[in-house]
């Protein structure tokens, strides 16, 4: 707290540092304001050039975001390949599994016919979340690069 | 076959969405009014309209007959029509909106600036978009038939008449509304029938799907032969059999064995183990490669995504997707378990895509409750040849008529429209001893080994070259689509070969990922100098207005 007043606050900045007999000076007295003013968002708004420019600092910035998204989609599929591509293997392997029965359903028609569909829209879920999450991350860092 | 409810339904359907597409038209004149119009739309909507779209013939006859025939492996087609939209989601929804491509053809330009690249796409868009247009024909002729027993071609015919009719004059033309209606449609006319067929079961005292002398005729039945087959009779007699003869079957009489079908009861109900067979676990692996892959690469697909407003609601928008085609997915099922049942003529006439369409009437009789459901699953398939088929044939006349014929006047459009439901209407009419589903499969095998690495390497990968990306598609979808044809138009095939035919996408998708990323890396110096603008416009979240 007392230390962002002793910085000023940015939107009334002209109150403190103007003594009253300098008042010849209102040139100089507008530049530091502005300068004020605009002191937080420049630096968001170097970001932003930043990556619409491509610079080295923005290049790097988007490979994050597009590391991070792909990552997620591809761990999200190794749960699929795991969760749904194995079955077939394990039928076939172990055939005794197909053969079980629960509420007189044979195990393989549950899964495939009733219990994968909830499986793809929980594994679709979790990723519009994560994914979203991701994005709101880079939004931040983007905005406010300080933190 | 004396249902007087069944034409009247047909026709409704047909007069609904072909009003309601005129109707819509004089609120969405051009593109943009339609692009307007669209983002007002909330995912919810948005979503059951791709849904609509999306659940084709082979979803709505093709599945249930295929697991009648041959049970539990096939069980992987609903699964994967589903998962489908999931790799969709996970790699493709939201930079693909993001990158304002409108069509395939579009995002290639957009990403690699190469023209010849989007000719090479056009080409598999056609070819994609005819492969997936004959079975719905199919399916009209059969459904037809069956139902209202008009000769084969009367039904394909008037789909596709009506279809190229309805998108030449400009009906149907993306309208929401419409394709929204039409998966409810689907839903109930699946849904709502099956409840009346889980409780007929039940006052049957819960006759079993397996039993231990194998299927049997319930009631006396004549049945006539649609596709040459062998019959293997319980005495060990074994007959041979050609279309239009015709046996008869006395109530309690088992079914003979067929070739080519699981008659056998064990297996039918179990999947395929290691050992005796190791060509039905590629066959299993190459289905799930094809229908996971290969959604993204439709294209009345992707045309849809372009009506959600950002990359986040196109997001939303496929999750809502999945969980539609997943609730109607569990229905098929049902139909293909009790036609084991009560409709197992069916094994041996080789229709088995008529399952959903008889079997109202084969379990509830021929009462008014009987007639009634018949006719709302003949609405409900007509809902689905029709929304399907308008679907992939705006997007294939969209594509033939921008960049086949040059410039994309309204009379260049409506001549592309006839060449683009012509040639499918032709092929339809000469090819009607394919299941619908199958053909739907190979369909998606060529979409997955040609446009799936071409978006997902597209999408994630900086190093994606115009070449890479031409060599990819050509030989990856280039051998999917000559596997293809050879199915379709070869000689008979058996063993190894015929499994790498007729199931071809476990080798052709990892050979175009392969081919793209090593061709790529050759021509290094070919990389577009502005990847890293489009890699941003692809992936940046729209919150930073960039």
């Amino acid at each position: 707290m007392t230390g962002a007043d002793d910085r000023g606050v940015p939107g009334r900045p002209a109150a403190a540092p103007v003594p009253a007999p300098r008042a010849a000076e209102p040139p100089r007295r507008t530049r530091i304001v502005l300068a004020e003013v605009s002191g937080s968002g420049s630096r968001a708004d170097r970001t932003r050039s930043e990556l619409t420019q491509q610079t080295r600092v923005g290049e790097a910035l988007v490979r994050g975001l597009v590391r991070a998204q792909l990552a997620l989609a591809l761990r999200l599929s190794l749960l699929v390949l795991i969760g749904l591509g194995g079955l077939p293997w394990l039928f076939a392997i172990a055939p005794s599994v197909g053969r079980v029965t629960v509420l007189g359903v044979n195990l393989p028609w549950l899964l495939l016919g009733v219990a994968a569909f909830p499986f793809l829209i929980a594994v679709g879920w979790a990723y519009v979340r994560l994914a979203e999450r991701n994005e709101q991350d880079f939004t931040d860092l983007v905005q406010r690069p300080e933190r | 076959m004396g249902n007087g409810y069944v034409v009247p339904a047909i026709v409704a359907v047909t007069l609904v969405t072909v009003g309601i597409g005129f109707y819509g038209l004089r609120l969405a004149r051009t593109t943009s009014d339609f692009l307007v119009a669209s983002r007002a739309i909330s995912p919810t909507w948005n979503a059951a309209a791709i849904g609509g779209e999306y659940l084709s013939a082979a979803s709505f006859l093709g599945v249930a007959g295929l697991i009648l025939k041959y049970g539990v492996d096939v069980l992987w087609y609903p699964v994967g029509f589903a998962a489908g939209y999931l790799a969709l989601l996970l790699f493709v929804a939201a930079p693909l909106r993001r990158s304002g491509a409108f069509t395939l053809p579009d995002f290639c330009e957009v990403r690699l600036g190469s023209r010849r690249l989007r000719k090479l796409a056009t080409v598999f868009v056609i070819f994609i978009g005819w492969l997936y247009l004959v079975p719905q024909l199919q399916g009209a002729g059969l459904t037809l038939a069956t139902v209202a027993g008009s000769p084969y071609p009367v039904g394909a015919l008037l789909v596709a008449v009506v279809v190229t009719a309805n998108v030449a004059l400009g009906g149907m033309r993306a309208i929401t509304f419409v394709q929204a209606f039409q998966y409810w449609l689907k839903l109930t006319a699946l849904a709502v029938p099956a409840i009346f067929l889980a409780l007929q079961w039940q006052a049957d005292a819960r006759p079993a799907v397996t039993p231990p002398d194998g299927p049997a005729f319930r009631t006396a039945t004549t049945v006539v032969v649609e596709h040459r087959a062998t019959l293997t009779f319980p005495d060990g007699d074994v007959r041979e059999v050609r279309p239009g003869d015709r046996l008869y079957f006395a109530a309690g009489d088992p079914v003979p064995e067929v070739s080519g079908t699981a008659t056998d009861a064990a297996d039918w109900l179990l999947p395929d183990t290691a050992g005796d067979d190791d060509r039905g676990l590629f066959a299993t692996y190459s289905l799930i490669l094809a229908t996971f892959l290969g959604t993204m690469g439709l294209p009345h697909v992707l045309v849809r995504f372009y009506t959600n407003p950002d990359g986040a609601a196109a997001r939303r928008t496929t999750l809502v997707v999945l969980a539609l085609v997943g609730v109607f997915y569990l229905l098929p099922t049902i139909y293909g378990v009790l036609g084991r049942i009560y409709t197992p003529q069916l094994l041996v006439t080789g229709q088995t895509d008529a399952v959903v369409v008889l079997l109202p009437g084969a379990v509830l009789g021929d009462g008014q409750v009987g007639r009634l459901l018949a006719a709302l699953v003949a609405a409900g398939a007509f809902a689905a040849f029709l929304s399907t088929s308008s679907g992939l044939l705006t997007s294939v006349a969209g594509v033939i008529s921008t960049d086949v014929l040059g410039r994309g006047s309204v009379r260049g459009f409506r001549l592309a429209t006839v060449i683009a439901g012509g040639v499918p209407a032709v092929l339809a009419l000469n090819l009607s001893g394919l299941d619908v589903s199958q053909v739907v499969g190979l369909a998606f095998a060529v979409a997955a080994s040609s446009f799936c690495p071409l978006l997902v390497l597209g999408i994630w990968w900086r190093g994606l070259t115009d070449l890479g990306a031409a060599a990819g598609v050509l030989v990856g979808g280039g051998a999917a689509m000559g596997a293809v044809l050879l199915t379709v138009l070869g000689p008979p095939l058996a063993g190894w070969p015929a499994t790498l035919t007729t199931q071809p996408a476990a080798w052709t998708v990892p050979l175009a990922f392969t081919v793209m990323v090593a061709v790529s890396i050759a021509t290094r110096r070919r990389l577009p100098t502005d990847v890293g603008t489009t890699m941003l416009r692809l992936h940046a979240p729209e919150a930073l207005r960039l």
